[in-house]
């Protein structure tokens, strides 16, 4: 993984609250058997009527969004289904990160183990971004702050050794597998 | 010692490292469920590292969501009409062979829903921890295990090593007083309660379901309540394994034998919350204040008592949103509301005393004109049993299909979709936008609920249906 320090982006904002992965990514589309090519069918029953035509009024599918890497939506994004394929879709849609107020745990875990932050702010700082679509934003992680272009700035909460891992470009598997001998030990001590 | 919670028991037996300020928890994991949807890319990664299957003896998959219901297609009599679901059984069947993982494959009369073969087999046991790269992992809980969903990645991490890196989460009890009244079953409990906390309400959060009502819940009905901690937005929920528990796993086949076997029930005897154990939260509700729940928008905290009416939300987009995907206006009452298709199954309500319910319902009556049912059985075991107790010949006399076992309209993967625009009464538990096929509206509700639905072809207070 590429190390991620800042990112600085224009926003696309959805208010839509509650956004689950089926919404992220249909079901249909899980058959696949590799993470790549999904951002094609990112919010697909958004993007595109019953019979496949794209609809214009939807953000997303608007022109100004054409690299904006990151997306403001309402409280509780991503709940529902522990799918990875919504992370991957996102990420391959071009975004990198997603604020909102509040960010259900498993997507939450899938999108820092892809280099997706995950970005938890104050209702008063969302309520802005929300109100002023396409700001360009600035997200730190040596800091854990996200700046607004009006110069205020927010903190946000990242589990700590997740931000390093973003920040090294570190596989968190690579540590893991370091525990060997400590599971080793583990093992031979359970006795059932 | 001081006080512990039963999460923090199982927690605390499985920290191989404890976390730290710097690093989270490296949690060991004692059974890995695997099945075809969220496992390929793990396997992928696998292969790459030159890394094998740690400790594949803690490892069993299955084939459920994407795969077909039909009797045909199982059994290999015609291809499986969704090409790239075929790849991915094929792809399964191949991880598992190369990798000497034990595959409970298509045609093998132990396969079924990863939630409902794993009770079934006896390997969700009490005190476990217990991971699968699907949310509704929460099910195994209600044997007090720790059971949570996790992503791909996570999925390659235990394959590799046998643990997770895990931050420990608060602890949330619900505590439920009194007795479910006569045809409010644990759906209508736990929709119930994901009314009352949230979608949200859970995050951050493992659940502890408790008290006189949880404690007269059969095993299944507990699987049912535990199943739904997702929908509630957190990972995992458990209840204290007891009596019910035990006579519910004795004798299967992963289940400790002899004199293992009472060694085991002592240590799960000491699973039990501790008095005085302290949580971070505590909600109270009171059973016999339920009635049959049922959903009107597009998440599962949009719910009301079967006998109320679509709330009117004023000034609320996200609401009016739902509604109008809905095709139901604010005000208007549930009961009555017609409807075209009714699925029973899933690993909320897929198995035997659920399909028993329905049957109760439907015995000796019809499937309304126009209104098209499909049964779906958790797994080929609840099928077996169904009809050796001729469960299907009531189904399909009734009018309804029944089918092999498997996810099917739960999640619409495998071609079991509701169309555009229909009305869809599901014993299954998510009502988003499009889970049921795209433009499907969804409605939750009980086994019970659902087959009066289906009797009525309208939404029906299923009271006025129940077999004395
Ligand atoms: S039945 Fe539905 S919720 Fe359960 S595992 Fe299958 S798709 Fe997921």
């Amino acid at each position: 993984m590429q190390p991620i320090r800042t990112i600085e982006s224009r926003t696309v904002v959805i208010p839509v609250t509650n956004i689950d992965t089926d919404q992220i990514i249909p079901a249909r589309f899980l058959t696949t058997t590799t993470r790549e090519g999904l951002g094609k069918q990112a919010f697909a029953d958004w993007r595109y009527d019953a019979n496949g035509a794209v609809k214009s009024d939807f953000i997303l599918n608007k022109p100004e969004v054409a690299g904006c890497g990151v997306l403001v939506a309402g409280r509780n994004f991503g709940c529902g289904s522990s799918r990875e394929h919504a992370p991957w879709a996102l990420l391959d849609f071009g975004f990198r990160a997603v604020i909102s107020t509040e960010i259900a745990d498993i997507f939450r875990s899938n999108s820092l183990k892809n280099g997706l932050l995950p970005i938890v702010v104050d209702d008063q700082t969302h309520q802005w971004l929300m109100n002023h679509p396409g700001a360009n934003v600035k997200i730190d992680l040596e800091t854990t702050t996200l700046a607004l272009p009006t110069g205020a700035t927010a903190k946000f909460p990242i589990e700590g050794f997740a931000r390093v891992c973003l920040m090294n470009g570190v596989d968190e598997l690579g540590f893991l597998l370091q525990q060997a001998p400590a599971i080793e030990r583990y093992e031979a001590a359970r006795t059932y | 010692m001081s006080a512990k919670t039963l999460f923090e028991k199982v927690w605390e037996q499985h920290q191989v490292v404890p976390e730290s300020a710097d690093t989270p928890a490296v949690l060991y994991i004692d059974l890995h469920l695997v099945h075809e949807v969220t496992s390929p890319q793990a396997f992928s990664v696998l292969r790459a590292q030159n890394l094998k299957v740690r400790r594949p003896d803690r490892v069993l998959a299955t084939m459920d969501h994407s795969t077909p219901t039909d009797p045909d297609e199982v059994f290999g009599r015609v291809p499986i009409k969704v090409e790239s679901a075929a790849r991915q059984v094929k792809e399964l069947e191949k991880n598992c062979r190369e990798f000497g993982i034990e595959l409970h494959g298509l045609d093998r009369d132990t396969r079924g829903i990863v939630h409902v073969i794993g009770p079934e087999l006896g390997a969700t046991q009490p005190g476990k921890t217990i991971v699968c790269g699907d949310s509704h992992t929460a099910t195994h809980g209600a044997f007090g295990a720790l059971a949570f969903g996790i992503g791909t990645t996570e999925v390659g991490h235990v394959l590799a090593t046998q643990c997770l890196l895990q931050r420990r989460p608060k602890t949330l009890a619900i505590e439920v007083t009194g007795k479910l009244r006569p045809g409010v079953t644990a759906k209508d409990l736990i929709l119930a309660i994901i009314g009352e906390i949230g979608v949200s309400g859970g995050t951050g959060y493992v659940i502890e379901y408790r008290g006189s009502a949880i404690e007269a819940l059969s095993m299944e009905e507990r699987m049912t309540v535990c199943n739904m901690s997702i929908e509630a937005g957190a990972r995992a929920g458990m209840i204290a394994p007891d009596e019910t528990t035990f006579a519910y796993l004795k004798g299967r086949r992963f289940a400790p034998q002899g004199k293992a076997w009472d060694e085991a029930v002592a240590r799960w005897r000491e699973l039990k919350t501790d008095p005085g154990a302290q949580f971070d939260r505590v909600v109270s509700i009171d059973a016999s204040k339920l009635e049959p729940m049922i959903s009107y928008g597009t998440h599962p905290g949009m719910v009301v008592p079967i006998s109320g009416k679509v709330p009117e939300v004023a000034n609320d987009p996200v609401h009016a949103k739902a509604l109008n995907y809905m095709g139901l206006n604010g005000g208007e009452p549930m009961v009555g509301k017609p409807i075209q298709v009714v699925f029973i199954g899933s690993c909320t309500n897929g198995r035997l005393s659920d399909l028993e319910l329905a049957a109760g319902v439907l015995k000796g009556r019809k499937v309304a004109s126009g209104v098209r049912m499909l049964v779906v059985p958790g797994s080929q075991q609840v099928k077996r049993e169904a009809e050796r107790l001729g469960l299907d010949k009531i189904f399909t006399e009734a009018g309804a299909q029944w089918r092999e076992s498997g996810c099917s309209m739960c999640i619409g993967m495998n071609g079991d979709t509701a169309a555009r625009g229909e009305y869809a009464v599901s014993t299954s538990n998510r009502n988003f936008e499009g889970r049921q096929g795209a433009g499907a509206r969804t409605l939750l509700a009980s086994p019970a609920t659902a087959a009066a639905a289906a009797i009525a072809g309208k939404i029906a207070d299923p009271r006025a249906y129940l077999p004395n």
